[in-house]
């Protein structure tokens, strides 16, 4: 069994294999890298997603929610002897034991209420208010490294990506492609209203890029998370394309019933397990520069609520997939599970603020330095360092 | 007062009706405060939809055939031997989706024809304020009864009536999980088959959303403490049996005793309790501010004028939150009439606005309405979460949701050939507000089409 200590050993032990041994000395990673950033709006549940089944406290305060061990039937995929992994994201095990996904717990963004749309807010405009700017630290981080630019997957664009960057947005339609004579007078007819005519601008580049692909042939419906992680594939393999996207799946608020076959947080983890194997296959060989994180804005509690369901909570799992990746391990400073140990005596205790985690990933692949990152994209971050040695 | 009726038919309406311009013109401000000082006119076509009394009885019968389908493992497994991620979603589709059909196209329908626009727009914001979402499927066949049923008979009537008939409304107890919550330690019997699951304690679900959506706001003043006790206070708020869907409070679930929330003891029994709750936060001054912020958000700007805020703010506290005194003082904000155009339409409105300009195009199939409105992120009773859908342009003037109204701009104007002569629509909707650029460009299109289709897309014709 895991305890504290040891895990921060294997902390300790990232540090010491690191090959980006300090902010700011790292080199500058090429323009190949590219950045996926999965957001699950709702609260994922971490202990469902990555069950602590070595934790003492794990089966009493789960009740029916406790996922067995690995090696018995229905029981979790191995990560190791403490933590195992969804039964329903096998396909994310694989990565695993591939080495190129890592696992976070209890981890959370500096939020300590329950609120989802201020949860959101907050994470997404990389301060520490709900409503600390009106721009998102994806775009600011783009901004920073000159030259990228960004695509929101889906019909609209999330705060995370709104703000001084260059970024379009892109997901399937089933209407006619209109007329290039019509886009040219409107691109005119804009010409004074930038809210518009930006929008229209990047829009058509957008269409530019995915030219050629059949997006009812994309399967799972129009506007399935498995058809926006294929676009995403299609748009960041492109060389001269964006080099961040952003795909938002909501659906994980799992207040009942959440267990079972049939449960609405199965069919989510099977789509998030489908739509992860999904994006690899289409960035191709762009996986191997291609880091992917899967984030959601808060925890649930640890115990199972009165509808076999768990309520609004504080610290959960998080998941970092790619080529770039040093995975093959669970990144945890475990609080436990007991009475004592618990956050408000409900939820899991907050050992790793994820900003940590966004931190490493822009130094990582888009080859920001320690100033912007505190000053400028997550402005209330100073002395809070980037995650390291997850990164090649 | 023509600039006014542009305001009128376009701010505070759905977008100008072939001679609505007119309509309004000799007295815009006593067209729409004719809208909200009684019930709307009833839409035909709602006469036909089913009540959710007799939706909620079709639950058990989709759970029914649901088992059917279980037992033939190659319906419903995948090629991997798991089951098929998506076979209860079609399932589920197939059995309630002509329902929701209906309910998509009389709603459009509603707003395409209603000579009370603004009264409509109301019905749509208070919707959207008491999200109720078919995101959670077991909502599917209830969310559009729950706008006829909760909200439309209270857009003109007082804020406490509105938020006790959305909260005791089977699709909200549904949605937000109060039929699960009950008091800590119960031990009785399920209340809807052998198989459901057994219940143990509270879902602090509905508590939380009512105090931090419906009622007071996020910043509202309240604590976790008065969250889970306010959402001890609700057990028992819950949904009958499958011979008796509605709205139900169980005795035997609720939570006996007094209870404190926001420092004021309750000490009612049983459903009175919650009553009494809802009675006090219909009428905090925090629900009053959040309230008005949303409704001059909706109506005025994205960044609202604070002085708007207090005004219906004010008028929402002095009049106990009479909602056409409310209505009246958003009415009387000057900044409501400032600037013209200031509002994005979302993706509804757009949709509806382009319905009244043309007639013709109602004729629409309501599957094809409901398929572009979700490619423009706007699917109908499908809001993302208890939110509801977002109210500023920062959200909707994407790339993506941009090129798929014009898209959809250019389809449109396709189909309606050259009988419509694009400059003429234009004034009838936009009198002079049209600027010189928008007129020019229209004029010199090389067909009415494309210059229909460049006014549907027009800075103009999307905002409001």
């Amino acid at each position: 069994m895991t305890t504290r200590r040891d895990a921060l050993k294997v902390l300790g032990g990232l540090a010491a294999t690191a090959t980006l041994p300090r902010l700011g000395l790292a080199a500058v990673p090429g323009s190949e890298r590219r950045l996926v950033f999965v957001f699950l709006r709702g609260g994922l549940d971490g202990l469902s997603a990555v069950p602590a089944y070595g934790d003492p406290d794990f089966v009493a305060i789960r009740g029916e929610l406790a996922i067995a061990p690995p090696g018995t039937a229905g029981g979790a995929l191995q990560l190791d002897d403490f933590f195992g992994l969804s039964p329903y994201l096998g396909e994310m095990h694989k990565l695993y034991e591939a080495r190129e996904l890592a696992v976070l717990h209890a981890v959370a963004s500096p939020y300590r209420e329950r609120s989802h749309f201020d949860g959101q807010n907050l994470l997404e405009n990389g301060t520490v208010k709900p409503f600390g700017r009106d721009a998102g630290w994806l775009s600011v981080a783009l901004a920073e490294a000159a030259g990228a630019s960004g695509v929101a997957l889906g019909p609209s664009i999330p705060l995370l990506l709104r703000g001084p960057a260059s970024v379009t947005s892109w997901s399937p339609s089933a209407l006619p492609t209109p007329d290039p004579d019509l886009l040219e007078r409107l691109a005119q007819l804009y010409r004074d209203d930038p809210l518009l005519a930006k929008p229209l601008a990047a829009a058509r580049r957008a269409q530019g890029m995915m030219e050629g692909n059949d997006a009812r042939a994309m399967g799972g419906g129009a506007q399935s998370v498995t058809a926006l992680a294929k676009a995403a594939g299609t748009f960041l393999a492109k060389p001269d394309g964006p080099r961040v996207a952003t795909i938002d799946f909501g659906g994980w608020d799992s207040h009942a019933n959440q267990i079972g076959e049939y449960s609405p947080l199965t069919r989510n983890l099977r789509l998030l397990d489908r739509a992860v194997t999904t994006l690899k296959s289409s960035l191709g060989p762009v996986w191997k520069h291609t880091a992917v994180l899967i984030v959601t804005e808060f925890g649930r509690t640890v115990a199972i609520n009165g509808s076999r369901g768990t309520d609004h909570g504080t610290a959960g799992a998080a998941f970092v997939a790619g080529g770039v990746v040093r995975g093959g391990r669970v990144i945890a400073d475990w609080p436990g599970l007991s009475d004592r140990a618990l956050h408000e005596g409900r939820d899991l205790r907050p050992t790793l603020d994820l900003r940590a985690l966004l931190k490493a990933a822009l130094v990582a692949q888009l080859g920001l330095g320690e100033t912007p990152l505190e000053t400028k994209v997550f402005p209330e971050s100073r002395g809070l360092r980037a995650l390291e040695g997850l990164f090649a | 007062m023509r600039r006014e009726a542009i305001i009128a038919v376009n701010r505070f309406g759905l977008g100008a009706a072939p001679g609505e311009l007119a309509t309004a013109a000799s007295d815009p401000r006593g067209w729409l405060a004719a809208q909200i000082s009684k019930p709307a006119p009833d839409h035909p076509a709602f006469a036909e939809l089913a009540p959710s009394s007799e939706t909620l009885k079709e639950y058990p019968r989709w759970i029914a055939s649901l088992r059917m389908a279980r037992g033939a493992p190659s319906a419903s497994m995948g090629a991997d031997g798991q089951p098929a991620v998506r076979g209860i979603e079609q399932n589920f589709r197939d059995f309630f989706g002509p329902g929701l059909m209906k309910e998509v196209g009389a709603r459009l329908a509603a707003g395409a024809s209603t000579p009370a626009p603004f009264h409509e727009r109301l019905a749509l914001f208070w919707a959207n304020h008491f999200t109720v979402s078919a995101e959670k499927p077991v909502i599917f066949a209830v969310v559009g009864s729950f706008e006829r049923e909760a909200i439309r008979p209270y857009v003109a009537g007082t804020f406490v009536d509105l938020l006790m008939a959305a909260t005791k409304h089977p699709a909200m107890i549904l949605y937000l999980d109060n039929n699960l919550s009950v008091k800590p330690g119960f031990t009785g019997p399920p209340n809807a088959g052998a198989n459901a699951p057994r219940l143990t304690g509270l879902n602090e679900n509905l508590a939380r959303e009512i105090l931090e959506l419906h009622t007071l706001g996020v910043n509202g003043g309240y604590t976790q403490v008065d969250v889970t006790t306010f959402a001890r206070v609700l057990t028992g708020w819950t949904v009958g049996g499958p011979a008796n869907p509605g709205f139900a409070f169980v005795p035997r679930r609720h939570d006996p005793g007094p209870k404190s929330i926001l420092g004021k003891t309750y000490a009612q029994d049983g459903i009175a309790q919650g009553e009494a709750v809802l009675r006090d936060l219909a009428v905090h001054p925090a629900t009053a501010t959040h309230i008005a912020t949303k409704l001059a958000r909706h109506f005025i700007a994205d960044q609202p004028p604070p002085a708007a805020i207090e005004r219906i703010a004010r008028a929402f506290r002095e009049s106990g939150g009479h909602l056409p005194t409310v209505y009246a003082a958003l009415l009387d904000s000057p900044e409501a009439w400032d600037a013209p155009l200031a509002k994005l339409k979302s993706p509804v409105e757009y949709i509806v606005s382009c319905l009244r300009a043309l007639p013709a195009a109602r004729e629409a199939k309501p599957q094809a309405l409901f398929f572009t409105l979700r490619e423009m992120g706007q699917r109908p009773f499908f809001a993302p979460s208890p939110q509801g859908w977002p109210d500023t342009a920062a959200a909707w003037a994407g790339a993506d949701g941009l090129w798929k109204r014009i898209e959809w701009a250019g389809t449109l104007a396709a189909r309606a050939g050259s009988r419509i002569d694009p400059l003429e629509l234009a004034r009838e909707s936009y009198g002079d507000a049209v600027s010189e650029t928008t007129r020019l460009a229209i004029s010199r299109a090389e067909s009415r089409q494309q210059g229909l289709a460049l006014w549907l897309a027009s800075p103009e014709f999307q905002r409001r």
